[in-house]
């Protein structure tokens, strides 16, 4: 273990902070969408670095578990972009605003 | 310099680039590409960290399954270009200011805590915990309950989508 573990975790807050910039920036919903699976996917670098620099398997068994919910994240915000689609031929965040107050 | 440090600069280097380019690129399919390259970099990361059972999983989960099914939407809805939408400059600007200060004040509490303090890193015990044996170990004894638990969620997830994605709700 040569690489001193603060490289890592730079790495996955760059990789978050990026994922939060392409979430306020973009208005595409499945850019948007996409840009939450890069912050899912720093988090997990976190979880294993952690783990492996411990020794202990429990974070890359909590990745295990967030991966399983980002498939399921995925199939479902994909369904529902789709019937978003299907009632507004759009997919603008900006003209999607029927929750909005 | 060793060769996890050399590892760890090509494959870091992909997955920042390749981040970086996802939310800069308008075309959305290119997008979706650059994300399967972040992924396939961040394989590699698990690897250089003696992670074998979770890079393979990001491969065959993330790259091969979530992935596929982003480009199927993204090809079947075949969006408007994102250059027609409105433009809002001054959000722009600000969002990416926020996202450089945290990311300031991410650095700075990780350079100042020094997490690899006192932390001598046991190889062995590292190479252990990665493998498919030990993780499977765990998921079938300590963890039964979670893995149990995840199973019903994926089947709620693919009810719930067909349910949203059919044609019409009665």
């Amino acid at each position: 273990m040569s690489v001193p573990i603060e490289y890592y975790l730079i790495l996955s807050g760059f990789m978050f902070l990026v994922g939060v910039a392409g979430v306020l920036t973009r208005r595409n919903a499945i850019i948007v969408f996409m840009s939450i699976e890069l912050m899912l996917n720093s988090a997990n670098l976190s979880l294993v670095t952690f783990s492996s620099y411990m020794g202990n398997s429990t974070g890359q068994l909590f990745v295990f578990f967030v991966m399983t919910v980002a498939a399921a994240e995925a199939a479902v915000g994909l369904a529902i972009i789709l019937a978003m689609f299907r009632n507004k031929l759009t997919l603008n965040i900006d003209d999607i605003n029927i929750l909005k107050w | 310099m060793s060769l996890q440090l050399i590892l760890f600069i090509l494959f870091g280097t992909i997955a920042a680039v390749s981040s970086v380019l996802m939310i800069t690129r308008t075309n959305a399919l290119i997008s979706a590409l650059f994300l399967i390259l972040n992924f396939a970099g961040l394989s590699g990361l698990y690897l250089t960290l003696n992670a074998q059972f979770i890079a393979v999983t990001q491969i065959i989960v993330y790259a091969g399954a979530i992935m596929v099914l982003f480009l199927f939407v993204i090809m079947l809805l075949k969006p408007e270009h994102e250059k027609y939408f409105s433009h809002q400059p001054k959000l722009k600007i600000f969002a990416f200011f926020i996202a450089f200060i945290v990311f300031i004040q991410l650095v700075f509490m990780i350079l100042v805590s020094h997490p690899s303090q006192g932390n001598n890193a046991n190889v062995a015990a590292s190479v252990k915990s990665g493998t498919i044996e030990e993780i499977g170990k765990q998921l079938y004894t300590n963890y039964v309950l979670p893995f149990e638990t995840a199973g019903y969620l994926l089947l709620a997830a693919t009810i719930g989508a067909i349910v949203l994605a059919k044609k019409k709700f009665e």
